[in-house]
């Protein structure tokens, strides 16, 4: 029997810091035994447990997207124990990895379908993969207009500069960008994730909207949504909890009779109001 | 239903038997209370106890276990696993109540993904029920679909009739395990007079509590203020979980010298305020009030909608050791009775 327990070893291949105060960086991971690649089979949304040896494991999304094999991306903002010893470690040191857990975005049910991503923080990482996934050579023509609504507090906050590059030139995908602040040089948009939401969002009809972000960005990001008609079952959130086993036995994750490690993290509008729950945002 | 009869004199010579061939984990007098041990002579146990200050969920599920043990190198990490016990398990004499909480462990580790390590122990694992004659302060089984002499769940289950028991034989597993003793196999009429026991005590222990239907009620009653009220002299000590034959929370940590560690299960609580705080901040259950009605709803809504039965089993540890006297008889009958006041 697989150990769901036993942490994978992965080693890291490069470390990149994404924003302007150094706190969340990119790292690059590649399995040291090629046949545990072949077992990590992850979708976009999904997350998995990466160990410090010695501090501890904590839950992140992935921030790559299974359809660039071969290596693993999360983007790590330093705030705790495990976050702050990674944020020592560099090129060569060897982390574990637990994985993947969760149900992902149920890409799917989107098929032949409009879809509008909208992110907001570093929140944005498995938006991110998403994006990549779905704009994938093979992947691209199976969904239809594909805009993407991702908000940071300044221009040197926004993560994956080079993809941002990369999908704004391309005509096959809209971008929208926006910043709670300016700087000099900036032309995005300025404004909140919501209000920009208002005013750029695609028509609801036959239209998906997936979003992450921090709290108070999902929060006000919602009633923008229903008023633009967007139906409780065609909005899908990606939830944050405190989550350790990733198996649905330790019990730190629920929500209601939902483990957000198990059923989630991405669960319908709908399904959310259905459940008897703690205030998650 | 087969049944066998063993008298009580020769439960002591059984248990050394047993010792041969088994971990035999079995009610043990200590330190003026009972604690399930493993024991090294029959004589070393005790039937005759109302029950045990800890429920022997920790047979099955340490209080604190390692997982694995790594050691780094320039290439990698070697992971390996701990050394299991070889001998099969006996967890003798273990009350009703504990036998249900170890049938709420086995729906959330043996659902998939399974457990591997509560897996291991528990398919090993003969249980010898002891129904209980008369309840004691606490007690409230009966409330919560259990029974002093509900005999699911276990594997031979025992019965007081006087100077012998009945052992009631549940499981293929207790036919197998019965299969060297010599028994005499019982009289109709004892077997009839161990039902009347049964009866008796089931009947002595009425529910003070209507569980049925509380599903919707405690589910409406959710943003009520009525949980800050109830749980206002808390103190979060968390002893309630701990002593839970059901509460199966747990944390995972790193202990490591250099470059060699282990990874360690330890038992947590949803009533400690750091229990669900994400490090970047956010906490959802901040107040004592939002974690006891965690603990509630865990045990009569969310616990039965997710595995089919309710996370309580009526043992009374959390009544009898609260340090605060918060009983949880009287926190379900003031959610439930007081209606949805709003």
């Amino acid at each position: 029997m697989k150990n769901p327990y036993f942490p994978l070893p992965v080693r890291i291949e490069n470390v990149l810091v994404e924003t302007e105060d150094k706190n969340i960086k990119t790292f690059t991971l590649s399995f040291i035994h090629k046949e545990n690649e072949e077992q990590f089979r992850y979708r976009p949304g999904q997350f998995a447990e990466l160990t410090v040896f010695g501090k501890g494991e904590a839950p992140f999304g992935m921030a790559s997207s299974p359809t660039q094999p071969g290596f693993l991306e999360f983007s790590i903002s330093k705030v705790g124990v495990v976050t702050n010893a990674l944020h020592q470690m560099s090129e060569g040191e060897i982390l574990g990895i637990r994985g993947p857990f969760g149900n992902g975005y149920p890409s799917e049910t989107f098929k032949g379908k409009n879809v509008v991503l909208i992110g907001g923080g570093f929140g944005f990482s498995t938006l991110r993969a998403l994006t990549n996934y779905m704009i994938e050579e093979t992947n691209r023509e199976e969904f239809k207009k594909i805009t993407v609504i991702y908000g940071a507090r300044r221009p040197g906050f926004l993560l994956y500069k080079s993809d941002l590059e990369t999908w704004q030139n391309r005509s096959d995908i809209q971008v929208f960008l926006t910043v709670d602040q300016d700087d000099i040089g900036w032309h995005g948009k300025v404004g909140t994730v919501p209000v920009v939401t208002r005013e750029v969002a695609p028509d609801a009809e036959n239209t998906y909207a997936l979003v992450c972000g921090p709290p108070a960005m999902i929060k006000y990001t919602l009633p923008v949504l229903k008023e633009l008609n967007f139906p409780n079952e065609r909005i899908f959130l990606s939830l944050e909890m405190r989550m350790k086993c990733g198996i649905g036995k330790c019990g730190r994750c629920n929500i209601g009779s939902k483990y957000v490690c198990q059923d989630g993290p991405v669960f319908s509008y709908a399904e959310i109001l259905n459940l008897t729950s703690d205030d998650i945002f | 239903m087969k049944a066998k009869i063993i008298r009580k004199k020769d439960i002591s010579g059984f248990l050394d038997r047993l010792i041969q061939a088994y971990r035999v984990y079995a009610p043990v007098m200590q330190n003026g209370y009972f604690l399930f041990k493993t024991i090294k002579s029959g004589s070393e146990a005790s039937l005759n106890y109302h029950n045990t200050k800890m429920s022997p969920k920790d047979i099955l599920f340490p209080q604190s276990e390692v997982l694995f043990r790594y050691q780094l190198d320039k290439r990698g990490v070697e992971i390996d696993a701990p050394a299991q016990d070889e001998r099969d398990l006996v967890i003798f004499g273990i009350r009703p109540c504990d036998v249900r909480g170890i049938q709420a462990l086995d729906k959330v580790f043996s659902k998939n993904p399974k457990d591997p390590y509560f897996e291991e122990r528990r398919n090993r694992t003969v249980i010898v029920g002891l129904g209980c004659k008369e309840n004691h302060n606490g007690c409230f089984c009966t409330a919560v679909g259990g029974g002093p002499c509900a005999d699911d769940g276990s594997d031979l289950f025992l019965i007081d009739i006087g100077d012998e028991y009945l052992i009631r034989v549940i499981s293929d597993k207790g036919e197998v395990f019965l299969k060297g003793e010599d028994l005499p196999d019982a009289e109709t009429q004892k077997i009839a007079f161990a039902a009347v026991v049964a009866e008796k005590a089931q009947d002595a222990l009425r529910p003070c509590v209507e569980v049925q239907g509380s599903e919707d009620i405690l589910t409406q009653r959710f943003n009520d203020p009525v949980w800050d009220v109830i749980s206002e002299k808390c103190i979060g000590c968390g002893v309630c979980t701990y002593l839970c034959p059901t509460c199966h929370c747990f944390d995972i940590c790193d202990e490591a010298v250099n470059k060699e560690g282990k990874g360690i299960r330890i038992w947590d609580s949803c009533q400690y305020p750091l229990f669900t705080r994400q490090a970047s901040g956010p906490n959802p259950r901040d107040t004592v009030g939002k974690r006891m009605r965690q603990r509630i709803m865990h045990k009569f809504v969310y616990f039965p909608d997710e595995q089919g039965m309710l996370g309580c089993t009526g043992c009374g540890r959390c009544v009898i050791e609260c340090p605060v006297n918060l009983d949880i008889r009287e926190v379900l009958n003031i959610l439930l009775r007081t209606g949805a006041a709003r």
